[in-house]
């Protein structure tokens, strides 16, 4: 004889909560292992307690002690009858009953596990998903821009004269991180010293932007500083132009011919005893006037090929931090 | 009893010959499985034409093979990238070959999947039912398409760099997200340490191994849909549309909604 759901001479232990206080238990005691001993004592008191409860309920029917389980009080569905159409064995639930009208709406076992594992399935992938998803996105964008580099001594840069300057933007990434930058002391503005520090950079696709004019390579100065070396090469050009797409700027960095977008980013500096320190980059629109005379306008620096002003501006409405 | 007959024997070989066959087929249904695939009905009339596809994926399969090899020679660091390519190529006992093989076999299989395109273009072989074996196609040319383009950074010369360079650019340039997808790529501001090594990641394992799932329903699809005949053919090369009806409409998705959820009468 097939003994019926919840009656007595099944020998499945009845349902209990216990299991999940023991679980907590023996969290909170491993937990303690790392803060301290006061709280791996909770745990262990809070493990024994419920897994003395768990023991004592599960071994209710070995001891012979009356389990005691709710009776079943819901009526029994009546089977769908044998006129209504017939399903496809895989509709459906197997011996299931429609839901009729009137009848009190149920809940079956299988949608609960269904939802149930769907449920712990999503919180689980999404435990694992999110933080590797940070973790692969997230460093892109975080703690970027570098500190000051220190290219020289403003007395190495001649008034009026290009230099070519090389220089590591961060030491601990080694050459990967080499930069050019094309640096010019206009002299003094009221007093104030002025520099034109392009970045070589071409702001159309981001090939390295040349000069055009002669390149005086024997006269290059070399210097090592806090493990930066740094090349200034002086150079007379009449303008810069890449060699990748053609595009062309003038000493001032602006667009004369070819696909470039906007003028040539250029380094913010500060000097700092007699030292030029050059810090980050910002991109320019438009340059009017030369040398120390001249007035940049500048915006936040873009991605090459990024239009900072007019319409076009309009398709990148936010930019990475 | 001494002497048998040679086809005997050779019966006698064939049977213990099959023995690990049977074996595997009853555990597995893999044996039936291969058989199915291999020796499925295709029309008559086909077309060496309709090979480029099995020749684009047995360029991929060279491609996977001796990337694999490549990778136990090759360093993705900015200090040795360069270096490891020059010993590969030089010093490696027939690392030119495999590396050569991995350069050019890469512009065959790009070709490759072009041409296999052209065909199944104009054979019609995209119409009905076959159109989302053309979408996965497509997916498959993107992502073949990037893997060139990581797998062009690596050898980190100046061409490499300065293409990588302007690739990445092109990408920020579009609208939006452009520049977003850019520091994502150089893994910051500019191309760094990091760089090389997310392009190797991409390249030796995210990109292969999603190539390799959706040629696994690009195949899928094949078998289950068949071949087209040929233009030319006397055959149709399609077939009638389904109708959606009662009797087909929602026949694939029967047990995965459940009636009562949907019509099951509100209180």
């Amino acid at each position: 004889m097939e003994p019926k759901r919840g009656e007595h001479g099944s020998h499945v232990a009845a349902p209990s909560l216990w299991p999940v206080g023991f679980a907590i238990g023996v969290a909170i005691l491993l937990l303690g292992t790392i803060l301290g001993w006061v709280i791996a004592g909770l745990g262990a008191v809070i493990t024994a307690l419920f897994g003395f409860l768990w023991i004592r309920d599960a071994t209710n029917d070995l001891r012979g002690e009356e389990v005691a389980i709710e009776p079943e009080r819901r009526e029994v569905a009546p089977r769908a009858s044998a006129t209504a159409e017939p399903r496809p064995a895989n509709e459906g639930e197997a011996g299931m009953p429609l839901p009729e009208e009137g009848e009190v709406e149920r809940y079956p076992r299988s949608a609960f596990l269904g939802a149930a594992t769907l449920g712990v399935g999503g919180v689980i992938g999404g435990l694992v998903t999110v933080p590797v998803l940070g973790f692969t996105i997230l460093p892109a964008f975080t703690s970027q821009g570098s500190g000051q580099v220190d290219v020289g001594a403003v007395d190495d840069f001649e008034k009026e004269q290009w230099l070519i300057t090389t220089f590591l933007q961060d030491p601990d990434q080694g050459e990967v991180s080499r930069r050019t930058a094309y640096i010019r002391n206009n002299g003094e503005l009221d007093g104030q010293p002025s520099f034109t520090i392009l970045s070589h950079r071409c702001v159309h696709l981001g090939c390295p932007v040349q000069p055009n004019g002669p390149v005086r390579d024997d006269e290059a100065t070399r210097e090592t500083r806090a493990e930066n070396e740094i090349t200034r090469i002086p150079a007379d050009p009449s303008g810069f132009g890449c060699p990748c797409h053609g595009g062309q700027y003038d000493t001032e960095g602006n667009r004369k011919a070819g696909p470039p977008v906007r003028a040539m980013d250029r380094y913010e500096f500060s000097i700092r005893g007699g030292r030029l320190l050059l810090g980050q980059t910002y991109s320019v629109s438009e340059v009017r006037g030369q040398g120390a005379e001249a007035r940049i306008k500048r915006h936040r620096l873009a991605k090459p090929g990024v239009h900072v002003d007019g319409p076009s501006s309009w398709l990148y409405p936010i930019s990475p931090p | 009893m001494a002497r048998r007959a040679p086809s005997s024997r050779r019966q006698q070989l064939e049977r213990a010959a099959l023995v690990p066959v049977d074996w595997l087929e009853e555990r597995s249904g893999l044996a039936g499985g291969i058989k199915y695939f291999l020796f499925r009905k295709v029309p008559a009339d086909i077309n060496w034409m309709q090979t480029l596809g099995s020749a684009t994926l047995t360029a991929f399969i060279v491609q996977a093979v001796t990337g694999v090899v490549l990778a136990m020679y090759y360093k993705p660091d900015p200090d040795a990238a360069y270096a490891s390519i020059l010993r590969i190529t030089n010093d490696v006992t027939l690392g030119w070959l495999v590396r050569g093989m991995h350069k050019w076999g890469a512009s065959v299989f790009i070709i490759l999947m072009f041409f296999h395109m052209a065909r199944v273009f104009l054979f019609g072989a995209y119409k009905y039912p076959r159109e989302l074996n053309w979408i996965v196609g497509v997916g498959l040319l993107a992502l073949g398409l990037f893997e060139g383009f990581t797998g062009y950074l690596l050898p980190w010369d100046e061409t490499a760099y300065w293409a990588s360079v302007v690739g990445i650019n092109i990408n920020g340039t579009a609208p939006i997200l452009g520049p977003f997808i850019v520091q994502f790529l150089q893994s910051g501001i500019e191309i760094g340490e990091d760089t090389i090594s997310r392009f190797y990641a991409l390249h030796m394992l995210v990109l292969p191994g999603a190539i390799g799932g959706l040629i696994g329903l690009h195949l899928y699809l094949v078998v289950r849909l068949g071949v087209t005949s040929p233009p030319w053919s006397p055959e149709a090369a399609g077939r009638e549309r389904v109708e959606p009806g009662p009797s087909t409409n929602g026949n694939g998705r029967a047990g995965l909604v459940r009636p009562g959820a949907r019509s099951g009468a509100p209180r």
